[in-house]
């Protein structure tokens, strides 16, 4: 393997981990956020490089589901970025007007950034990886529990 | 011309405190909490923000406890929040086929990879009145039910789930979806519209369209007038990831979860020199749980595509114009509604006039016995 074939792929791997976080931070609850940030604790000190805020995206979908795209209507959503005293910048978007929870996420993001934290805030997550993956869990056995097999009859003769 | 009224003040102020006694009420029963709106009546918080035009649970419950369950009136209130805030930017197309399935049926295929999910519906049920919800018990029959749904779940891995559609396009047997060209889809909240419209202008326009409107309107098309041949190829409803392409990151990351559901209508077949007889397909997706408006949605998008399948025109619900015009219901209600509203100047000038024809003629008939 050349050098430049394996920087892309470490690349992507890394950005790959942080889509993965930044998912789970967009689902996180605002308590969940505050605990986690607490039990990582000292933070140290946050500048804002956005005010939280909340705003729109206008959501699309697709013609017949995999065609030519539409604008099916708007959601609200919170965002923030941040920068830590040692240097790392966090982003956060998520559904919802909650910006304490836009922010808190974004100092998370900025957190995992750092090499020697990263693993600490992945360990405080897990439990909020858990929650999301019962929850999803939950919803497919129920859910399966309504499958049906619908037969046909022939009526009459022939 | 149009004269302003004044005055009022006091009883507009005294009107509006009484509109806020009624609706809390009587005091000795505890206020309704948002979360039991969103948590308890879903439907109709789901109705709101897709005519509402607008994703959030939370506003949404707000929109109908303050309207005191009058939807049109939350879904007003909704529209008027939406323009307060600013736009971040649009995200990618949802998923549908990647979807966290709550519940999936399809008309016709009994037999299709990922199975029949009845889902939390009403199909089935007797349309008996449970009286039993309405009596207040420590343990009701709901709770009873709650557990009887945990009982009966099944251990379920994730199984893959294309839609009906996808699996009747690789035989060819359904025409193909309009091509992504990468062109920005026309917005009609940031830009006026004119006639004729493309196919995603119709979508957008229907998706946050009125129900009851888009329900008969999809019903006249099944009575005969501009009939399509209907089949439900597919309904499913549940989760899917919304995912945003934040300029600043330079990668798309999730925003969360929505719901959202999708009909897939399949419709009558017709060949031509160039294409072999194949289905042709409406569609319809919807914010929540809205079945009943995502068919509908289907029917009527279909119905509006027969100028470019070559089908004869004379329905209502083929004519674009009329039926994209009035299907918003907050501009329907406003119009219909302003009529109540003090017209005393223009009533006052018809009076005038129609005092002075009656002498017109009262003269003109005196004269003629003359």
């Amino acid at each position: 393997m050349t050098l430049t074939d394996k920087i892309p792929n470490e690349t992507s791997a890394l950005e790959g981990a942080r889509q993965s976080l930044m998912a789970v931070l967009a689902r996180a609850d605002r308590d969940e956020l505050a605990a986690i940030l607490d039990r990582l604790g000292p933070v140290p000190p946050v500048t804002d490089l956005r005010q939280p805020e909340t705003g729109l995206v206008m959501l699309r979908g697709r013609t017949g589901g995999e065609g030519a795209p539409f604008n099916l209507g708007e959601a609200t959503v919170s965002r923030a970025a941040v920068r830590i005293a040692s240097g790392e910048v966090g982003f956060c978007y998520r559904l919802g007007r909650d910006v304490h929870a836009a922010r808190a996420a974004a100092i998370l993001d900025a957190l995992w950034q750092d090499g020697q934290r990263r693993g600490a805030v992945e360990a405080a997550l897990a439990p909020v990886r858990a929650r999301l993956a019962a929850e999803e869990g939950q919803v497919r056995s129920e859910t399966a529990a309504t499958k049906v097999d619908f037969f046909t009859l022939v009526r009459g003769e022939d | 011309m149009y004269v302003a009224a004044k005055g009022g003040e006091k009883a507009i102020r005294h009107a509006h405190a009484l509109l806020a006694k009624r609706r809390r009420g009587k005091t000795n029963l505890p206020s309704i909490t948002l979360q039991q709106i969103a948590g308890q009546l879903t439907l109709a918080v789901d109705r709101v923000m897709a005519e509402g035009s607008l994703y959030d649970t939370e506003l949404a419950a707000l929109a109908v406890k303050q309207a005191r369950g009058d939807l049109i009136e939350a879904i007003f209130l909704i529209r008027a929040f939406r323009t307060t805030l600013p736009r971040f930017g649009a995200t990618i197309p949802l998923d549908t086929a990647q979807m966290l399935v709550r519940r999936r049926v399809s008309a016709t295929y009994k037999d299709l990879p990922g199975g029949q999910l009845l889902g939390p519906t009403f199909d089935y049920t007797h349309r008996l009145l449970d009286t039993s919800l309405g009596v207040e018990r420590e343990c009701s029959e709901v709770d009873d039910q709650a557990s009887a749904a945990d009982a009966s779940r099944l251990p379920s891995e994730p199984v893959a789930m294309p839609r009906v559609t996808d699996l009747l396009g690789q035989e060819g047997l359904i025409e193909a979806s309009p091509e992504d060209t990468g062109e920005e889809p026309f917005d009609i909240t940031r830009a006026p519209v004119s006639f004729p419209v493309d196919r995603s202008t119709r979508l957008q326009t229907l998706a946050r369209g009125d129900e009851g409107y888009l329900l008969a309107l999809g019903y006249s098309t099944q009575r005969g007038y501009a009939r399509s041949h209907p089949f439900v190829g597919e309904i499913r409803f549940g989760d899917v990831e919304v995912m945003f392409e934040a300029p600043e990151l330079g990668f798309a990351v999730s925003l969360g979860r929505v719901q959202v559901t999708e009909c897939q209508m399949v419709n009558q077949f017709k060949g031509s020199a160039e294409v072999p007889p194949q289905f042709t397909r409406g569609y319809g997706l919807v914010f929540g749980q809205c079945e009943r408006k995502a068919m509908s949605m289907a029917l009527v998008e279909r119905a509006l595509r027969w100028k470019e399948l070559g089908e004869e025109p004379g329905a209502p619900a083929q004519d674009e114009e009329f039926v994209l015009s009035h299907c918003d219901n907050v501009q329907a209600t406003g119009f219909v509604e302003h009529l109540k509203l003090p017209h005393y100047v223009d009533f006052q000038a018809e009076l005038d006039l129609v005092r002075r024809m009656r002498a017109e003629h009262e003269a003109q008939m005196k004269e003629a016995a003359e």
